[in-house]
């Protein structure tokens, strides 16, 4: 119930957006440096994925390692 | 009867609220204007992974194939192997050494609609006395001209635990991720990650074979007991992650993570790399992370006599720690003319050192010290990567 509460307020805003339109900041022919390979959280693949598996069984922490991927828009 | 059933409504409850979750989600991408987003590429991955500490090595091959129809509909298999040998202090402690194997095994697929992704994927992790089981569920979200992605995701975890040399002991644990995570463009060379995980636990958390000591009158001046840990546990991590195109071809890369949890482990991660691209086909990468922890309330590396409280524990991965990486690594990418089907590919190699300091956990396998006053245990490890990935 807890982390409904937290994820609510995300829908309901993602519902809002639809109302209303926001002119995007960077034209699509301003993203060649987001979309070059070296601006990519993943650009490794499964050898990311590894090295979180790796450190997730030597460390106490875990989650949040990354993997929402998107957001550059680029493609 | 009654009772019953109010426990059934309760747990149908439960189960059910991932699922309203995701409905009142995709209720939500109605109202928005939707075209566009992209799978991610066809291709094969393959990774040998090698780790390499004093007594211990794993390593092993992992493969990725991914398949696209249709540019809306994707499915990948994925299998990896670890084989584990030699042993690690706490076995080394208490134990003999061995050698066993863990096989990975991921079935994944994704359908793109309009700006939005579904992903859908099960894992099974097997090795000889313990079996990993999860079902994912991920969407991704495309929004405000594509500067903005939103990602959200529930996996359900069922694990079986079992003991070497004891057909008996048979044990399970039940785990859920809760996952939302925000993308953003800032500028036309900055991006952004927030990401934020919540992980529950709840069945047989401690391990099958490890132990504690406390304070005894044998020769050593301490003896040994089973650990013993909470049946439940529950952790929340954020991580804010950035990337920086700089003013010629390179980037920064930067991270922090946060981590707590209901054991009173508290976590803090920091990463910068480097990435510069050289010579038309190579780009190199230099990467530093540090990670600090303190230890779980109910650690102790000495109790001070048997069953001194109710939970117990003396694994150093809850122990107050820090670790230090320090990572380089070389990628050469080509476009091949002369193998068919391959469109362009990569090859990389990585290496991490990595320092692991402890403060309260003791080496006692160093002889001649009274119990509690042993050198603090620490060691380094290199871990290796070979990658390679072809798009096709």
């Amino acid at each position: 119930m807890k982390y409904l509460k937290i994820l609510l307020p995300w829908m309901l805003l993602l519902a809002m957006t639809g109302c209303g339109e926001i002119k995007p900041w960077v034209k699509p022919y301003e993203r060649d440096n987001l979309a070059d390979p070296i601006m990519s959280f993943g650009r490794l693949g499964i050898a990311n994925a590894y090295m979180h598996h790796m450190y997730q069984s030597r460390e106490g922490a875990r989650g949040a390692e990354g993997g929402s991927g998107g957001g550059c828009g680029c493609n | 009867m009654l009772k019953a059933v109010q426990v059934v409504a309760v747990g149908a409850t439960k189960m059910l609220k991932p699922l309203l979750l995701v409905l009142a989600f995709l209720f939500a991408l109605q109202s928005l204007p939707l075209p566009a987003a992209v799978l991610p590429e066809q291709a094969v991955e393959f990774l040998y992974h090698r780790y390499d500490q004093d007594g211990q090595l794993i390593d092993g091959p992992a493969v990725l194939v991914r398949k696209n129809f249709d540019s809306t509909f994707s499915l990948s298999g994925e299998y990896l192997v670890d084989t584990v040998s030699g042993a690690s202090i706490d076995v080394v402690s208490t134990a003999s050494e061995y050698e066993e194997e863990r096989i990975q095994q991921t079935v994944a697929m994704d359908y793109l609609t309009g700006k939005s992704i579904l992903s859908l994927s099960y894992s099974n992790s097997e090795e000889n006395d313990y079996e990993a089981n999860s079902l994912s569920f991920n969407i991704s979200q495309d929004f405000f001209g594509d500067l903005t992605t939103i990602t959200m995701g529930y996996t359900k975890g069922w694990d079986e635990v079992g003991r070497v040399g004891d057909d008996t002991f048979s044990e399970e644990i039940d785990r859920q991720h809760y996952r939302l995570g925000l993308s953003q463009v800032l500028t036309k060379n900055a991006l952004v990650n927030l990401d934020f995980e919540a992980i529950t636990d709840e069945g047989f958390l401690n391990n099958a074979y490890r132990q504690v000591r406390f304070v005894s009158d044998g020769v050593r001046g301490y003896d040994f007991q089973a650990e013993q840990y909470p049946n439940t546990h529950t952790s929340r991590a954020v991580a804010l992650r950035g990337m920086y195109y700089l003013p010629y071809r390179a980037a920064i890369r930067a991270e922090y993570r946060y981590f707590n949890d209901s054991w009173g482990v508290r976590a803090d991660q920091y990463e910068i790399a480097y990435i510069h691209p050289a010579f038309e086909h190579w780009i190199f990468e230099l990467k530093y992370r540090a990670y600090s922890q303190t230890k779980a309330d109910f650690y102790n590396d000495l109790f001070p006599y048997q069953d001194a409280q109710n939970f117990l524990a003396r694994d150093k991965e809850l122990s107050t720690f820090q670790t230090q990486t320090l990572g380089l690594g070389v990628t050469f990418e080509f476009e091949p003319t002369s193998i068919p089907l391959i469109e362009k590919g990569q090859i990389n190699l990585f290496l991490d050192y990595l320092k692991f300091e402890y403060e309260d956990f003791r080496d006692i396998s160093q002889e001649g010290y009274q119990a509690g006053e042993e050198p603090l245990y620490e060691f380094d490890a290199l871990v290796g990567r070979f990658f390679v990935k072809l798009e096709y």
